[in-house]
């Protein structure tokens, strides 16, 4: 799907609904709603071994200059995979309040 | 010539790029044909002998998405497995040309010719048209092109011809030459293709925020077509001297009764309205050249003088109104203030065979209809009832 807020008329639509500009995805922000709980990665306990980044379905972890994976708010779902894939357990899922 | 051998001859003219077809009766000729062009090397194309019609269109679609003029033909069953295959060709503005060699769809396996193939793909967003003879289907594959490729347009457009009634039979014919064709049917310029050098993605997932702006679009350039089709007969008319509209009558003039036809039994019908004529009934002819987008302009002059419309159908609406051709004159008349009676027939299914008998018996029957004001929705001509 193309950028999500543009909503054209339909004469703006492009031909046949192609997308003209690559790699546009990236500006569709899926993790404008999620479940009610977010990933929360206690420093600490992290060896940096990437599965989270691994497992993410949705390409929210990014790795860092120092080796620890940044939670990227933008495409995450909420769903979860990487706190349970953590070998060291060191990801919980909090309440969005929290 | 044979008119299934014209046709192919007809594609090459048109310089294919990529042909991608799978036999099927009584399709087989056109493509088996063109198959042999490219082998001896008189036809620089390439041809994808593919798995299935699925396949087939699907690589047709490809190829016209890279910028090739791309061709396929099928009938019946092969068209009926291409049918998820059509919507997408028309929503992702493919210009691609398809033959669809007309016959009669299966229960029974039945290879004669009707238009239930075709009728069951009305609603795909291809620009549809039919030929009355061997002469048409060459003239109308080469203006085919045209109208497809044309930037207003971009949609796959389709050809009927009849199954063996036409694709089998030998007419004389004028196959036009390579440069009044090249003269006629310009280089295909796609608006935008797939290109790793400008990267686009054709055929995306298109959620409820834009899907009904894409069809709105496919409409639009639908029913523009026809502004464009009749540009592009204006042309031919001036190259090869052939003139073509949407609607053509065939003595309309002080007819009371029209017969309304498609596709290759318009020939015969004119041999009835000939005789009638001679036996001094007011009886004309008017037959759909343009079937998508619906030509209502066109039609409605046609028939301005009309009192009764005998609608021939060759395919069934089950359960509805009436046949497809039928339906649709009906809906079209049915905001006009005075209309003819229509007596719709249904007739020739699965190649029974219409002779000039049978056109004159509808005459009748839609003369006497009218006259009761019978309601009818339609009748099944030549059913055996015991």
């Amino acid at each position: 799907m193309a950028k999500v807020d543009a909503l054209h008329p339909w004469k703006e639509v492009p031909l046949g609904c192609a997308i003209l500009e690559p790699g546009n995805a990236r500006q569709f922000k899926t993790g404008d709603w999620r479940s009610k709980i977010r990933p929360v990665t206690d420093r600490e306990k992290c060896i940096k071994c990437g599965m989270c980044w691994i497992f993410c379905p949705d390409m929210s972890y990014n790795r860092r200059e120092d080796g620890y994976f940044d939670w990227n708010t933008d495409y995450c779902k909420g769903c979860g995979i990487c706190a349970r894939e953590c070998p060291k357990k060191a990801i919980q899922m909090i309440s969005e309040e929290e | 010539m044979e008119v299934s051998i014209a046709v192919s001859e007809a594609v090459k003219l048109a310089n294919v790029d990529v042909i991608s077809a799978y036999p099927i009766t009584p399709q087989t000729h056109i493509v088996e044909h063109l198959s042999e062009l490219v082998a001896d090397g008189e036809l620089k194309a390439a041809y994808i002998p593919v798995e299935s019609e699925h396949s087939a269109l699907s690589a047709a679609v490809g190829a016209a998405a890279v910028g090739a003029r791309a061709y396929t033909a099928t009938t019946s069953q092969g068209l009926a497995l291409m049918h998820e295959i059509m919507f997408i060709a028309s929503s992702m503005r493919i210009p691609l040309v398809m033959t669809v060699v007309n016959r009669a769809l299966s229960a029974p396996i039945n290879i004669w010719n009707d238009l239930s193939d075709i009728m069951a793909q009305r609603d795909c967003g291809w620009v549809q048209l039919f030929a009355i003879n061997g002469q048409e289907a060459v003239d109308l594959t080469l203006q085919a092109f045209k109208i497809a490729e044309d930037p207003r347009v971009l949609l796959p457009v389709v050809v009927n011809v009849d199954g063996f009634i036409l694709s089998h039979v030998i007419e004389p014919m004028e196959i036009p030459d390579q440069e009044t064709v090249d003269r006629f049917l310009p280089v295909f310029k796609p608006v935008i293709r797939l290109d790793p050098e400008q990267p686009v993605s054709m055929g995306i997932l298109g959620g409820p925020d834009v899907y009904t702006e894409v069809k709105k679009q496919v409409e639009e350039a639908l029913i523009g077509s026809q502004k464009v089709t009749a540009e592009v007969w204006k042309d031919f008319g001036n190259i090869f001297g052939r003139n073509y509209k949407p609607i053509e009558s065939y003595k309309t003039k002080g007819a009371e009764t029209l017969l309304v036809t498609m596709g290759s039994i318009t020939e015969t019908a004119m041999t009835a309205v000939d005789v009638l004529r001679e036996k001094g009934q007011k009886v004309g002819l008017i037959h759909i050249r343009l079937w998508r987008p619906f030509p209502f302009t066109e039609f409605f002059q046609a028939i301005r003088e009309a009192k009764v419309l005998a609608v021939v159908d060759r395919a069934l609406s089950p359960g509805g109104v009436g046949g497809p051709v039928g339906l649709e004159i009906k809906s079209a008349l049915f905001e006009q203030k005075e209309r003819p009676y229509i007596a719709e027939f249904v007739a020739g299914l699965g190649g029974r065979d219409l002779p000039v008998e049978v056109f004159a018996e509808m005459v009748d029957k839609a003369g006497s209809y009218a006259q009761k004001q019978k309601k009818m929705r339609y009748e099944m001509i030549g059913v055996r009832e015991k």
